[in-house]
């Protein structure tokens, strides 16, 4: 074991996929010569060169679009958009392209692209640079959608995705990119589409990913003072949902919240909530409550979006409803 | 690599007895889905490419197997021109589990992998990017092969042809850009929707060297892709092709037309790709009118063949709902 950060954590995981497999290709915004906007990216394209690290012009739709062919075409390209608000300019593909071609064609096309982006907000960006919309994305069967809250995860799960010979949302939180933990040497791979039981506890089990297993974390933390322990089920991959340790939870603690960055309305916790209520409805003894954004678009105002933004008071306050 | 493979026949008699068969075959068979459509067996979308056959006709015949078809969901064409036999399209068609898609993408996604064709796609333009990443994994892997890529004149409006054509002079791709210009995007003209009549001029602003070729005449067509093609090979880097045609029917089924009248289409059925190819085999006297007679009964036993098959084929069973949606579970 060794302490990386995230940011350290999916650079080495691509570092080391493009060492082991000659068609692992990186494309996107200042990926090349800048080194990435989040400086993942950096020293690659003067180890790899500009053939495997390609800087693209500023347009998402063709970055995507030119990657699923690529990997139609036997590649294993790594697309990364500047940040998953982009993604939006990018939708058709990731939604009619990615996630659409395997089937549609009946099962001859194979597209192992892996999208990389990042969301999440926090840091006075603005309305549309702040999105947490992991939701949006993993509606669509066809696409795997991963966020890793983790260093071990984030590099276990990116080996994963570059590997699999499906499509692959890798959701990166921008402000997770410092947070440190223990990560295996060596070569690993955690499997996509399989939930991860964080910390364990008898009271209550909460529910979450990305950023918001951190500060899950950290409120369970607190309950421990007080006497509460928390069970945080990590979902890892929002599809395929794996729900198998949420519910085994769920039917121990028999109390429920789910958190989540993005918005509570058609959110990762509705979703989380209906299955809790169609398989493990006779467990609950509390109503599940969830942990979300408000329902605005992010402000700059830094009191005003740390408002909008769930905290660990929100947790711990939900937390506290249920019990 | 077999010689088939390194060089484009040449255009003897037999190739352009071959080229006749193709265009008589490809409309037959869209009259016969057209019929099939209206008695209900076909459902959904059918675009017909009538009138447009000298386009896929011409450009395929120069094609080698190595290189990579796309085009959009006026397929039909291109999917026999890749070599997808007429029963497997009709199939497709007719939604059955022997289809082109196993039934599961209809008249708009035909493929065949195993005919470098990469597929009709519905989402106008959308399929531009995916042969960017195509011909890149082909010059990144050091591949001679050529990306075709066919789109209508409505596609050059969108996005992604600009970022398209963009991006492949920027990295320099093997592709070759097919615009089929027949003069419409569903209802609305080039002129009503396009800044500039001539769609090859768009090539310009991107210096894409470009030409155009009468899309009614097999021979030019055949000719001008044959050239742009080995232009692609020489150079490694984009062409622009302009194909000008037009469709005789509706852009769908269904489509009340009101947004051109019948002169306009009489017009250019006096240039009918097919009309003109025949009257010009037996006036340059490579044949007579019985054996091209005898070329479009074979044409009728292979539709006949087609139909029976598409029929008598199973539809998918029930359990495919939920196969390939993705490659593992
Ligand atoms: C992005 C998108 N917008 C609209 C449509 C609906 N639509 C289907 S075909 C078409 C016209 C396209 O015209 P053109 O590219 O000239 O091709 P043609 O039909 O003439 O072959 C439109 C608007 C679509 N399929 N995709
Ligand atoms: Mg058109």
């Amino acid at each position: 074991m060794t302490q990386l950060t995230i940011r350290e954590a999916i650079s080495q995981a691509l570092w080391e996929e493009m060492e082991r497999d000659q068609r692992v290709i990186i494309l996107g915004e200042e990926v090349g010569l800048w080194g990435g906007t989040y400086a993942v990216t950096r020293g690659f394209y003067d180890h790899f060169g500009p053939e495997r690290v390609r800087d693209t012009p500023i347009a998402e739709g063709v970055i995507v679009g030119a990657a699923n062919g690529a990997a139609m075409a036997g590649l294993r390209p790594v697309a990364e958009l500047m940040t998953i608000n982009f993604a939006f300019l990018a939708m058709d593909q990731i939604v009619n392209g990615a996630a659409k071609i395997h089937y549609m064609f009946g099962g001859q096309f194979k597209v192992p692209v892996v999208i990389r982006a990042v969301g999440g907000g926090g840091r006075q960006l603005g309305a549309t640079h702040s999105q947490t919309p992991d939701a949006v994305f993993a509606h669509f069967p066809g696409l795997k959608v991963v966020a890793p809250g983790t260093p071990h995860d984030a590099k276990g799960l990116l080996k994963a995705a570059i590997r699999t010979d499906d499509p692959v949302l890798f959701i990166e939180h921008a402000t997770l990119y410092q947070t440190k933990g223990e990560v295996p040497e060596g070569d690993f791979v955690e499997p996509i589409g399989v939930s991860k039981v964080q910390r364990q506890g008898s009271d209550v089990t909460i529910i979450t990913y990305s950023k918001m297993l951190q500060l899950s974390l950290q409120a369970a933390e607190q309950l421990a003072l007080e006497g509460v322990q928390a069970e945080i089920i990590d979902l890892r991959s929002l599809r395929p949902l794996d729900m198998g340790p949420a519910l085994a939870s769920v039917k121990r603690t028999n109390r429920a919240v789910v958190v989540e960055e993005g918005w509570r309305s058609f959110g990762v916790g509705a979703e989380v909530v209906s299955r809790l209520h169609e398989e493990a409805f006779d467990y609950l003894d509390a109503p599940v409550k969830r942990v979300a954004q408000d329902e605005v678009p992010l402000p700059y105002n830094r009191e005003l979006e740390q408002l909008a933004l769930p905290q660990i008071d929100d947790i711990l306050a939900a937390v506290r409803e249920v019990l | 690599m077999a010689q088939a493979e390194l060089a484009v026949k040449t255009l003897d008699e037999q190739e352009m007895l071959r080229l006749f068969h193709e265009m008589v075959l490809v409309r037959r068979l869209e009259e016969e889905a057209a019929r099939l459509y209206q008695q209900g067996k076909i459902g959904g979308f059918l675009h017909l490419y009538i009138g447009q056959e000298a386009v896929s006709a011409g450009v395929l015949s120069v094609r080698l197997p190595k290189d990579r078809v796309l085009t959009a969901y006026r397929d039909h064409g291109v999917a026999i021109g890749c070599g997808i036999e007429a029963k497997v399209v009709m199939a497709e068609l007719l939604g059955k589990a022997t289809g082109a898609a196993k039934g599961k993408g209809g008249s708009m996604h035909l493929a065949d992998i195993r005919k470098n064709f990469w597929g009709g796609y519905a989402i106008v333009g959308g399929h531009l990017p995916l042969a960017v990443g195509m011909a890149l994994a082909d010059q990144y892997r050091g591949d001679d092969a050529v990306t075709i890529c066919l789109f209508g004149d409505g596609a050059t409006n969108i996005g992604y042809f600009h970022e398209s054509m963009n991006l492949s002079m920027v990295w320099k791709l093997p592709l070759l850009w097919i615009c089929e210009n027949n003069k419409y995007g569903m209802g609305t003209s080039v002129e009503r929707s396009s800044a500039v009549m001539e769609m090859k001029q768009k090539a310009e602003g991107y210096a894409m060297p470009n030409s155009s070729v009468n899309g009614m005449d097999v021979l030019a067509v055949r000719a001008a892709a044959q050239d742009a093609l080995g232009t692609v090979r020489e150079s490694g880097t984009p062409y622009f092709l302009e194909i000008v045609t037009y469709r005789y029917r509706g852009h769908s089924m269904g489509d009340p037309e009101r947004y051109r009248d019948s002169e306009e289409i009489e017009r250019w059925r006096k240039d009918d790709p097919i009309t003109v190819y025949r009257s010009q085999l037996i006036a340059d006297g490579h044949f007579n009118a019985a054996a091209l007679a005898e070329q479009e009964a074979r044409v009728e036993q292979d539709i006949q063949e087609a139909i029976e098959f598409a029929e008598s084929s199973p539809d998918p069973a029930p359990s495919d709902l939920y196969s390939d949606i993705y490659t593992e579970s």
